[in-house]
């Protein structure tokens, strides 16, 4: 998708559980508001769904190995 | 049978399933069975730790029953929400409607999504402790050890660990203990458990472990909520399962093939001679003769893995593709691998099975081997140079 400033922003997912965090939707729930990019999520940030840190997270497409 | 004492007023109350030979649907087989084990603890208020599955409701009561009315409970601990250890968990409400839940706020989810009970749930984090009389409670979220919910219970008095599932194993027996039992076959029990469903979690189980260690807490017995409970030096399956979340591995192979008219299965055999004589551990399965449950409990401790399939259609079998399916999925970290089969024309199984091998982070240590048709004498030897090589880049 593109960001509010024009600029491409990825997906990730998280490689324990398979969520995908979308930087369009962000994950309010825990303060994380709309357009943030997964680069910028603060580095105490864990996966909603599983609690995985930030550095079990792939970008989406990235090839693996 | 009645419950079994682990320490002063801490009962096991679980069930134990003798004949169960699959589990999640079909995706573990249950060779030795297994047990659903829940504790009971009796101080001013009375504690139950998990429940069984459900079918077993009505045995874990009648345990209970022998300590104390169940209608007395004033504490459920629901560790995991899974069915194998929840699902007597609405029979049980309703001898002991008022009692309080304590769980993660996942499992409380999780919980209402599978039972649909109005329950009194009390959401507990890493630290919260319980007093429960003499006894204290207190809990360790451990998520996706082995889902999002998990958590570990820890009774401070009696420095016992309650993991569930985590150093858990299929293993029905009449005794309780790692002391009273034949230890090599709960490991293997235990080393199953571990390869196929917490080794794709295993940087998450480094990490929970160490974080257990920080704390320097004392730990005299760990009972999980499958199979036998370890009471004598609890720490070495600790120690196990950091060595198994470390992908360590030993000079060892395991060849898993699928043929069609035998051709990948000559291929295969002379392979593993190859890798025999070079003194290196191997062992050689049929993937639609063995049980896969035990192929991937041998693959923990292997570094190498080689696999082999006939082409058919431009592409491997397909009992080895979801064989590959499920393997890949565990994420195997630090392995080498090489490919095999036999095929008519233009082949494709190999080319495939290589690609699944890149995908999964495995290495690709030589070029996967090729024969059209049946092996003539001058490819059989091929194929024993090629279990040979592989033995070497193992050791």
């Amino acid at each position: 998708m593109t960001g509010l400033s024009g600029e491409f922003m990825e997906k990730w997912k998280c490689t324990i559980c398979g969520y995908i965090y979308d930087p369009a939707v962000g994950d309010t729930e825990h303060g994380i508001n709309p357009g943030t990019k997964f680069e910028n999520l603060p580095d105490d940030w864990v996966c909603p769904e599983c609690g995985a840190p930030k550095d079990q997270f792939d970008r989406v497409g990235q090839p693996v190995g | 049978m009645k419950p079994i004492k682990l320490v002063e007023n801490v009962y096991w109350v679980g069930a134990v399933d003798w004949s169960v030979r699959k589990f999640h649907g079909h995706t573990y087989t249950t060779a030795r069975g297994t047990t659903y084990n829940a504790y009971l603890i009796v101080d001013d208020k009375v504690t139950l730790v998990d429940t069984v599955y459900g079918p077993f409701g009505n045995e874990l009561v009648e345990r209970i029953s022998e300590i104390v009315s169940p209608e007395k409970i004033d504490y459920v601990i629901a560790n995991h929400m899974e069915t194998d250890h929840s699902g007597a968990l609405p029979q049980i409400m309703k001898l002991c409607p008022k009692a309080k839940i304590y769980c993660t706020q996942k499992c409380k989810e999780g919980l209402y999504k599978n039972y649909y009970g109005n329950w009194d749930f009390q959401v507990v984090k890493t630290g919260d402790k319980l007093k429960l009389g003499k006894k204290t409670l207190t809990f360790i979220e451990s998520p996706m050890l082995h889902w999002p919910d998990s958590m570990f219970s820890y009774l401070i008095e009696d420095a016992l660990v309650l993991p569930n599932d985590a150093f858990g194993q299929h293993y029905a027996s009449d005794k309780r203990f790692n002391d009273e039992v034949d230890v090599s076959e709960v490991m293997q029990e235990a080393v199953k458990y571990y390869a196929n469903i917490l080794w794709p979690f295993s940087s998450l189980v480094v990490k929970k472990i160490e974080e257990i260690q920080k704390l320097n807490i004392p730990i005299k017995i760990i009972a999980p909520s499958h199979g036998i409970i370890w009471r004598k030096d609890p720490t070495k399956i600790v120690n196990a399962y950091l060595s198994w979340a470390k992908n360590e591995t030993k000079p060892k192979v395991v060849v898993v093939y699928e043929t069609m008219w035998k051709s990948t299965e000559k291929m295969a055999r002379k392979i593993v001679e190859g890798i025999v004589d070079s003194g290196v551990e191997v062992k050689l399965y049929d993937v639609n003769e063995s049980d896969k449950t035990e192929v991937i409990g041998e693959m923990l401790d292997s570094k190498g893995y080689v696999i082999g399939s006939s082409t058919h259609d431009n592409s491997m079998l397909n009992n080895i593709a979801g064989f590959l399916e499920f393997f890949k999925g565990l994420k195997p970290k630090n392995r080498i691998g090489c490919v095999f089969g036999s095929c008519g024309w233009a082949g494709g199984a190999v080319r495939e099975i290589e690609e699944i091998f890149k995908t999964a982070g495995i290495e690709l240590v030589q070029t996967g081997l090729s024969v059209k048709y049946v092996p003539d004498e001058n490819e059989i030897k091929k194929c024993y140079d090629f279990g040979k090589d592989f033995a070497e880049k193992v050791k």
